[in-house]
């Protein structure tokens, strides 16, 4: 069952009930959901989580719904993987990999989309809207049609051909609109206002949030029940760091976890980095940038909760960082070619971002990081297109293939010459 | 009548201009302060519109015409 009690202002405290609402009417300040913590530590305990569903919905005792009711497609509990490899090039001892590649949809939207959508089908709404320029579009599309209901995606006008497969697949109605980038938001933020809709990141924006600090729950959970030293984590309206960060300090505040102070780090690219550069300059004021970036899913350049980001920072002795286009595309390479995993441009930031930390020094090399992987490769092959090296073209012979394995310069020792068991040499 | 819920940002060249008070002089809408930080520098002010929609929005193309960046209170809606 789930402990929500109410949403509460973030600048002014007002509490509210737990309806479709975003703002307060007071101070227009962001609502969240608040929950009764008290009743949480007596009735939630480590086993009682253990018997819960391998998905998000193992946590439901700590989000704004109940699973019973969930529309539920499988999202969570992905892969936490020890990085043995990567590790040892960035001299990190304790390096993990929280792989959210692994969702139906292939990225960390589904936490946030199915704890919206279910709470959307509770309200009564019948549609669920969005805007967005990839992954939030094919959660909204798949989670909508799961839970029966109708999807409203806005997509700027020029996305690219996979992207508007990812979310048509589901039978959305797609809107392509011609228009910049800020009057997108406009467009959006009018159409919440008058129409009946469910728009996950406005009117259900208090419950969407939530999912992501099932990210939190299952790091510490997967780690024995212990924090990490170091989060790093990409930073696009912050919402998925500030809640990473609430999730852990729930995990210790009820006891199921020992605390460890744990520091949160945040990595954005050169070309949209507004809360970065306000940590760079000491102060808490937000400066709105027009993105310029290849990593689309952190083009965000109004954050809305680039404030709420900046505080997490200074508060857990965190780190930002910026990374360059090119550096994005080298921690794509870098992750794939040493751990196997193909992550989408913001795994590229963070990995780019996590090696700029480590050497500088301000990552130790005995602290257990963990770096949050948020969406899979396939979505913005784009990206890498040109740094790969393209695969060699042989005639179908044995000849033509050693021809051309000699050129590309790699050592290949024929099977006939290897006894068995044996291991190949460089 | 209509009300509209926008945050305003200003460039440090137009802290010391009476923006808001022009808007509710010029048009004919009437502006609700909410929330705001202003220092000698840079500044912004959330805000509530009240008027006839299309006065609203020509309330706010001249507000933008003046440098000021408006925004829907919630920040960008377009995600990745």
């Amino acid at each position: 069952m789930s402990y929500a009690s109410n949403l509460r202002c973030r600048e002014c405290g007002r509490l509210y009930p737990l309806e479709p609402l975003h703002v307060c009417e007071f101070c227009f300040g962001p609502l969240e959901v608040a929950y009764d913590y008290q009743a949480l530590k007596r009735d939630l305990t480590r086993a009682r989580i253990e018997k819960g569903p391998l998905t998000v919905w193992r946590y439901s005792d700590l989000l704004p719904a109940d699973r019973e009711d969930a529309v539920d497609i499988g999202a969570g509990f992905t892969p936490l993987l020890r990085c043995r490899n990567l590790g040892e090039q960035l001299g990190l001892r304790q390096l993990y990999i929280k792989n959210d590649c692994a969702n139906p949809t292939w990225s960390f939207k589904d936490r946030v989309v199915t704890v919206a959508s279910t709470k959307a089908r509770e309200f009564g709404f019948d549609t669920l809207a969005c805007a967005s320029t990839g992954n939030l579009a094919n959660s909204v599309a798949a989670h909508a049609a799961r839970g029966g209901m109708r999807a409203m995606v806005f997509i700027p006008a020029d996305l690219e051909q996979g992207k508007i497969v990812g979310a048509a697949i589901y039978g959305s109605t797609l809107v392509a609109v011609d228009g910049s980038y800020d009057e997108v938001n406009r467009l959006c933020s009018e159409l919440a206002d008058r129409y009946p809709w469910a728009f996950v990141n406005i009117n259900v924006r208090p419950y969407y949030s939530e999912g992501s600090k099932t990210l939190a729950y299952e790091v510490v959970e997967q780690l024995g029940w212990r924090a990490p030293d170091h989060c790093i984590v990409p930073l696009a309206s912050g919402s998925l760091f500030t809640k990473i960060w609430k999730g852990i300090k729930e995990m210790a505040w009820l006891g199921l976890s020992d605390w460890t102070h744990t520091r949160m780090s945040g990595a954005q690219p050169e070309g949209c980095s507004p809360i970065i550069s306000a940590w760079e300059h000491q102060s808490f004021d937000i400066r709105p940038v027009r993105p310029n970036t290849i990593a689309k899913s952190l083009a965000i350049g109004n954050p809305a909760d680039g404030y709420y980001s900046l505080k997490v920072l200074e508060h857990s002795g965190g780190f930002g960082v910026t990374v360059t286009d090119e550096e994005v595309v080298e921690g794509m390479k870098l992750l794939a070619e040493a751990e196997g995993i193909f992550a989408e441009t913001a795994g590229g930031v963070v990995v780019a971002g996590l090696r700029r930390l480590a050497t500088q020094g301000r990552i130790g090399p005995d602290e257990l990081v963990v770096a949050f992987i948020t969406g899979a490769g396939l979505k913005t092959q784009e990206a890498v297109l040109d740094a790969l090296t393209p695969p060699l073209h042989v005639e179908p012979h044995v000849a033509s293939f050693e021809e051309a394995i000699a050129r590309r310069k790699e050592a290949v020792t024929a099977a006939a010459e290897i006894r068995p068991g044996q291991k190949q040499r460089d | 009548m209509a009300k509209q819920r926008v945050k305003f940002t200003f460039p440090t060249g137009l802290i010391k201009e009476p923006v808001i008070w022009r808007l509710g002089r010029e048009f004919e809408v009437v502006t609700n302060i909410r929330r705001a930080d202003v220092t000698e520098d840079r500044g912004w002010v959330v805000l509530e519109l009240e008027g006839e929609v299309q006065e609203i929005e020509r309330g706010i193309e001249w507000v933008v015409e003046q440098g000021v960046r408006v925004d829907p209170v919630p920040g960008d809606i377009l995600e990745g």
